[in-house]
């Protein structure tokens, strides 16, 4: 029923809508743009658009958190490689030397028939383009008993922030020779190597703190991101602590939270420590703006990023159904990018190319030893498709792998800051 | 003062009184200011931008031939910052002393130099790297010939492929694939910086990428599919671009 509504609605707007849009966009000073999400995609689209406009555009950011720590190097922080603060970074500098308006704030609801978005705090933001770069949630009961009410006990720690400090502070505090389960989540989710270079750098810190430790994964896949790369490296560095079990062994009847229990193939097994990565979908504020298919995600036109339920709309990140981009911080990134010169474009009439698209995921399964998977990517009619990729090989020698992990920390570098300037 | 602390000042110490010595009289051989073997592994870091021996020139950074007594910007056919052309006006001369310090962290003696090196922190390895130098100064008494692989050159690029005039504003919007690893602040962490390259040098990289010689994947799957042209407006952007 509100489908049918709204679509009426959108319909009944869009005929008006001819005849006022020129003046819309002309009549007011500036052109308005509503960026949601400050992460990869989000920071990227609103740093790029206000940069490279030039101020014609008015930009603001929506974001809740002051300060942004990124997923990508959290699992080096879970491995003693950082400190948690260096994955840290504030806003302060797209406000300052960009003339973002930061707004410190959950968008609550978007009206695409007003074009506006309404915010937690009250306020109303109307926009010309709405750029909605939410990341993801989880979707309920894809883990038999656990909810978020339970990410204090069993964390997924799979969003930034606190969780990644719970989930550490949890695997510092385990009982010797304890127990950590991984559940791993099924397709699609974001950062597809993401939990298997957890699991080397939990069984890194297990390596030197706690040796007698063991870690359980159940996957519910057969197999997963540079799999071959990741055994290599388990069996080379992490012998006989990770155990992995994948495909329809691996499926998870039940989690028991309070009792600290995971109930697999009908054999109760007792966690120490339980991380439970549930299955994922766009960011609930895309439900909201009803931009999400049947699946959960959002369908994307692939040059511009625009919503196919909306042309006002561009969605990024984690929160796109694409084609052949996997979900990671660096497509995020690259994709905001693409998208800001659409925006631009359409606002201002400056020049849009054919954009590209690439993306690489470094990851760090042992001391100095990295490895490295990427493509580049092309927009057709139909999706964002892979044109070339490579993997590292197994096998490769110790100043290679070295050096794919110094490559790796230069890349945090740029990108981070080519996200906040 | 820990022992090691000692030595260095003691080491700091005998290297000024070198210094003192060196442009006032017969200048140092290489072997007396550090092991030139060391030196040589250690320009490793250095290669990529500066060339030296037989037949060195000009690329990212200038060559290094009879760099010590050089002044600062003092060659006439390489492209200086403004910083190292004041600096040459203002008297730097590349003693050892200098060159010990411009090693240590470029940006503290010549602030705003293009030259995107962090530095070397060890005082040995400076004095090893500057023993190395040192054997291609005072020429042609010291130049040892080059082995053939020492410096692996990158493939010469169709002339009429070099004389393309890119556009800075395309490359503008294209160099927005670079700098998700590349900084546009010119720090080299990990990953080199490509911030005021001379664009020969940087159209014969990624031609070098593009043909598979050069052998980094990630460089030869985004330079694989660049056109001539998108490679000279990225040159001509990156060339214009300055350090911040
Ligand atoms: C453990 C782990 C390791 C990873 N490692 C890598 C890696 O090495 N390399 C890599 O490229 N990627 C990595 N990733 C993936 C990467 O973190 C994501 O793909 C990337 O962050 C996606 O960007 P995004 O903009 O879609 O979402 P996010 O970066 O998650 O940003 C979304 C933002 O939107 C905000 N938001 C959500 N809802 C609202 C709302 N209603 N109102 C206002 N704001 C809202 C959130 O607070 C958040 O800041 C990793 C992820 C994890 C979990």
């Amino acid at each position: 029923m509100t489908i049918v509504t709204r679509r009426r609605l959108i319909g009944g707007v869009a005929a008006t809508g001819v005849l006022l849009s020129a003046p819309a966009v002309l009549g007011q000073s500036r052109p308005k743009v509503v960026v949601i999400g400050g992460g990869a995609g989000g920071a990227t689209a609103a740093r790029y658009i206000a940069k490279d406009s030039k101020g014609a555009i008015d930009v603001t950011l929506v974001e809740p958190t002051r300060r942004y720590y990124t997923c990508f190097f959290s699992n080096l922080y879970m491995g003693g490689f950082r400190d948690f603060e260096s994955t840290g970074h504030s806003y302060g500098k797209l406000a300052s030397d960009y003339g973002v308006n930061v707004v410190h704030d959950w968008a609550i609801g978007v009206d695409r028939d007003q074009k506006s978005v309404s915010l937690a705090g009250g306020a109303e933001l109307s926009y010309d383009r709405l750029v909605l770069s939410p990341g993801i949630d989880f979707v309920d009961g894809s883990v038999a008993g656990w909810s978020l009410e339970s990410q204090t006990k069993m964390p997924h720690a799979y969003k930034g922030g606190t969780q990644a400090q719970l989930l550490k502070a949890q695997l510092d505090g385990m009982p010797e020779g304890g127990t950590v389960v991984v559940v791993a989540p099924p397709n699609p989710y974001r950062c597809p190597p993401g939990p298997y270079e957890r699991i080397s750098m939990m069984a890194h810190l297990m390596k030197q703190q706690n040796p007698t430790a063991k870690i359980l994964v159940f996957d519910p896949k057969e197999k997963f991101s540079k799999m071959a790369l990741f055994q290599e490296a388990w069996a080379n560095h992490y012998d006989g602590m990770i155990e992995w079990v994948g495909g329809d062994f691996g499926a998870v009847e039940e989690v028991r939270p309070d009792a600290m229990e995971v109930v697999v193939d009908g054999e109760i097994i007792k966690a120490d420590v339980c991380n439970v990565i549930p299955a994922m979908k766009a960011g609930v504020i895309a439900e909201k703006a009803a931009v999400t298919n049947a699946k959960g995600w959002c369908d994307i036109v692939p040059a511009t990023l625009q919503s196919r339920a909306d042309p006002n709309i561009h969605v990024l990140g984690d929160a796109t159904n694409n084609g052949d981009m996997p979900k990671s911080g660096y497509s995020a990134n690259s994709q905001a990018k693409a998208c800001a010169m659409a925006v631009r474009a359409e606002l201002t009439g400056s020049k849009a190319f054919p954009p590209k698209f690439s993306n690489t995921c470094w990851s760090l399964v042992a001391t100095d030893d990295g490895v490295k998977v990427g493509a580049s990517y092309e927009a057709t009619e139909e999706k964002i498709a892979k044109v070339d990729g490579f993997i590292s090989q197994t096998g490769e020698n110790a100043d290679l792998r070295k050096q794919t992990y110094e490559e790796s920390l230069g890349w945090y570098a740029g990108i981070t800051s080519d996200m906040f300037g | 003062m820990t022992a090691k602390q000692r030595t260095a000042t003691a080491l700091i110490i005998v290297l000024a009184g070198l210094c003192g010595a060196i442009w006032a009289g017969a200048p140092l051989s290489a072997a007396e200011i550090g092991d030139p073997v060391r030196g040589e592994i250690l320009y490793r870091k250095c290669q990529s931008c500066h060339m030296v021996g037989p037949d060195a020139r000009n690329r990212v950074g200038p060559h290094l031939n009879e760099v010590f007594g050089r002044a600062a910007a003092e060659l006439e056919d390489y492209n200086y910052s403004k910083a190292m052309r004041r600096a040459g006006a203002d008297g730097l001369v590349w003693t050892v002393e200098k060159l010990d310090l411009y090693i240590e962290n470029p940006k503290s003696l010549v602030t705003g130099t293009r030259m995107a090196f962090r530095g070397l922190r060890d005082a040995e390895e400076r004095r090893d790297l500057m023993a190395y130098l040192r054997t291609f100064s005072g020429s042609p008494r010291d130049i040892p010939e080059s082995e053939p692989t020492a410096s692996p050159r990158d493939p010469e690029v169709d002339a009429a492929i070099l004389a393309i005039q890119g556009d800075p504003d395309y490359g503008a919007y294209l160099s927005s694939e670079c700098t998700t690893c590349h900084q546009a602040s010119g720090d080299d962490r990990g990953i080199p910086s490509i911030v005021g390259w001379p664009s020969g040098d940087f159209v014969t990289a990624m031609h070098a990428y593009k043909g598979k010689a050069r052998p980094h994947p990630v460089m030869q799957m985004i330079a694989g599919r660049l056109s001539n042209e998108e490679i000279a407006s990225l040159a001509a952007y990156f060339q214009e671009l300055q350090v911040e």
